[in-house]
């Protein structure tokens, strides 16, 4: 197959052969980060843009990473220096990084949508690092990556989702994607942050965590914001914990085989206890390594590179 | 006195129930006669073979920004782009800065708008100071001045009691309170309608209850005020029935909608265009069945533009840093014969009904206009349905560009306008050079 999106903005908008395609790429990359010498040349001359209007230390490392894996020239723009602060729109503060000769942007931004809008208006690529509530296309394929390696396929699993669906980009992306490859997702949380709407997406809606706990292949913790208790969305971390938190004693009630992801930063006693996300259960770790590979794949495959296999010859 | 024979036309007037082919016949400043075959006798001649005469459209919802933020539109550029709409009057609401508040300010939209010369313009005062829902405005001089009904805009008056007040005070100057609906508290950070879309966009949802719990407070209100009341862009399903509900128990309360609302679902800010973002919303494709069902039954009285304008730098942002809002105007007539009368098999003169003697009647207008019936103000319209054209806001004679139908196909041309027997626009165009733009 070949790879025809120039800009990388949700997994909403890929079909299920595009995002088994990426993933493949991904495993062919992840082989170079094996090596001693990690690198290869195949995005040698190209500029990529890390364009990050919200904090974010290790999407942005994973990006920086990547690209210079790839043997890109790669710039970190970050917002607490933007000039967006100073009234310039994104769109003129996009415009300008442009006019240097960058060919990707990989943007992160509080607002859905930002991406979207700044790939109508410029020449380079875009990816979507992240924008506000919406999408979060490089964390859903890494995650769907982590599960892929160990369970080989997604075909028929059960994937919880537990948290804040309601805010998060991560939990979007990965019910686009999960869903495409087969998977059947289960959305978990209090009734204020998991929307009984999700059902018309065709996941599952579910308040209660110990219910659903015999059945999941594989959980995926979302991180709980603190500002969402100041803003009254549910009474206390305490008592969310209690209700929806991981834990020794849940996990021993789970399949055996079960498989818990987070896509970090943790709070550790919150979202998961610390036996848990250490435990022999957890694939954080390999998130995160992934993540660099899954990366790799993304930024090679929108700025004109062939796919599985292809990088080899280089 | 000047004479002016519109001849040939297909006229539809439904406050005198006419609907076919005649002349009308203005004399100086007022309708003479409207039959067949009338004289021209030596009478400025509009050949309207072919076309249709309505009389003048009313808008009673633009904001026109004057004062305050002028280069988004001066009443006189609105006043412009209303006649290239066929709108010979128009009701601009108080959120300016500062507010129509008081008489003064009022007088100042009477007078610019007597300066700008084009369409009638009539200011709608606020009820409350700064449109702040604390102390009520100076209400009777506001209706000396000129304010034909009171609304505090875009804003509901949060205390119930404030608005009980407000109403018992226009009903003693016998003027209607325009409300629009809005429990802030359910709105809170929302950009667009709360909804699948929403859930899939990850933009934070304005549920169709944040309008209808106000609306029946304010219809209540309305009930024990024994007041006038007219529920302005009605955007939800269950707004409809509560309205329906309202007419059946014999209140006085009207409501009105807009185009966007009944052609455009939410569907569309998945383009995070910001031209696609308003207050209320875009609702669902079933709200948008159960506005036409409103107009179709009677239950809406009337289609208003709601014309917002906004400066291409504020609306071309992120989507949820964008202000609420669309100009739509030069749309307003196009949008709505298109989808109502071509598209879904309404009365032509059901339609043009909500668009001039219903309006009229709300706003206490209907002795004067809203009809083409023999002494009444000669505000006539003369539109081509027949020709189709592309919607291109680039063209248009508002100063703002901020249209959500840029690009799609319509029919409903401005051919003539003719405003208190003066032709301001004739042959497709404005008679006198157009306002400038900054």
């Amino acid at each position: 197959m070949e790879w025809r999106h120039k800009h990388l903005l949700g997994l909403e908008d890929l079909t299920r052969e595009e995002i088994l395609f990426i993933l493949d790429t991904a495993e062919g990359f992840k082989e170079v980060s094996r090596r001693s010498v990690k690198k290869v040349p195949a995005l040698r001359g190209k500029v990529i843009v890390n364009l990050f209007f919200e904090p974010s230390t290790r999407t942005r490392i994973s990006f920086e990473l990547a690209g210079a894996r790839l043997s890109a020239d790669v710039l970190n723009f970050t917002g607490s220096t933007s000039s967006t602060q100073k009234g310039e729109s994104l769109a003129d503060t996009a415009r300008n990084i442009e006019a240097m000769g960058v060919d990707i942007l990989v943007v992160r931004h509080s607002c859905a949508g930002a991406p979207h809008q700044l790939a109508r208006k410029v020449s380079a690529s875009v990816v979507n690092a992240g924008d506000g509530a919406h999408e979060h296309p490089t964390q859903g394929l890494l995650d769907i990556f982590t599960i892929r390696s160990v369970r080989g396929s997604l075909e028929g699993l059960n994937v919880a989702i537990v948290g804040d669906i309601g805010h998060s980009r991560v939990a979007r992306s990965n019910i686009w994607g999960l869903q495409k490859l087969g998977a059947r997702v289960f959305a978990v949380g209090p009734a204020t942050l998991v929307p009984r709407t999700l059902e018309e997406l065709g996941v599952t809606v579910c308040h209660n965590l110990d219910q659903v706990l015999p059945e999941i292949d594989v959980f995926n913790m979302l991180r709980i914001q603190r500002e969402r208790q100041d803003h009254g969305l549910f009474p206390s971390i305490r008592e969310y914990s209690r209700l929806f938190g991981l834990n020794g004693e849940r996990l021993a009630r789970a399949k055996p085989d079960v498989l818990v992801l987070h896509p970090g930063p943790i709070n550790r006693g919150v979202e998961l206890t610390p036996d848990v996300a250490d435990g022999p259960r957890s694939a954080i770790l390999n998130q995160v390594t992934n993540g660099l590979a899954v990366r790799m794949a993304v930024l090679y495959l929108i700025s004109g590179g062939g796919g599985p296999g292809v990088q080899a010859a280089h | 006195m000047s004479r002016l024979l519109i001849r040939n036309g297909h006229v539809v007037d439904p406050a005198n129930g006419h609907d076919g082919p005649a002349d009308v016949l203005v004399v100086g400043e007022r309708i003479e006669a409207v039959g067949v075959d009338l004289p021209a006798d030596g009478a400025d001649v509009i050949d309207a073979g072919g076309l249709l005469v309505t009389p003048g459209l009313i808008d009673m919802h633009v904001h026109l920004r004057e004062p305050g933020k002028e280069e988004e539109e001066t009443i006189r550029s609105g006043a412009m782009s209303a006649i290239a709409g066929g709108i010979t009057s128009v009701a601009c609401f108080p959120n300016t800065e500062p507010a129509i508040d008081s008489e003064g300010e009022a007088e100042f939209v009477v007078l610019q708008g007597k300066r700008a010369h084009h369409a009638n313009v009539f200011p709608v005062g606020a009820i409350t100071l700064g449109l702040e829902g604390k102390q009520l405005a100076e209400m009777a001089g506001l209706a000396r001045a000129g304010a034909l009904a009171f609304s505090d805009a875009d804003r509901s008056v949060e205390s119930a009691e404030v608005l009980r007040r407000g109403m018992l005070y226009a009903r003693m100057l016998d003027r209607v309170v325009i409300s629009h609906c809005e429990d802030r508290t359910l709105r809170g950070a929302g950009v667009m309608n709360h909804g699948v879309v929403s859930l899939r966009l990850g933009l934070p949802g304005i549920p169709n209850a944040a309008e209808e719990i106000v609306m029946a407070r304010d219809i209540t209100l309305a009930r024990i005020t024994d007041s006038r009341l007219h529920v302005g862009q009605i955007s939800t399903s269950g707004s409809v029935e509560l309205l329906r509900l309202a007419k059946a128990d014999g209140l006085r309360v009207t409501g009105d909608v807009t185009p966007h609302h009944f052609t455009l679902t939410d569907e569309k800010v998945a383009t995070f265009d910001a031209n696609y973002k308003m207050l209320p919303p875009l609702r669902s494709a079933a709200d948008a069945e159960a506005l036409v069902a409103g107009i179709r039954d009677d239950t809406i009285d009337v289609i208003t533009s709601a014309h917002a304008p906004h400066a291409p730098e504020e609306k071309d942002v992120e989507f949820p840093h964008a202000p609420f809002g669309v100009i739509g105007m030069e749309t307003l007539f196009p949008i709505t014969y298109t989808e109502l009368v071509r598209r879904r098999g309404l009365p032509l003169s059901q339609v043009i009904s909500k668009l001039t003697i219903s309006p009229a009647r709300v706003l206490g207008l209907d002795a004067e206009r809203g009809s083409l019936r023999p002494g009444a103000i000669a505000d006539v319209s003369v539109f081509d349905i027949e020709r189709e054209r592309t919607v291109d806001a680039s063209t248009f004679l508002s100063h703002s560009r901020n249209c959500p139908f840029n690009g799609i196909s319509v029919r409903g041309t401005t051919m003539h306008v003719v405003v208190g027997g003066r032709v301001v626009f004739r042959d497709g165009a404005l008679a006198s050079a157009p306002e400038p733009r900054r």
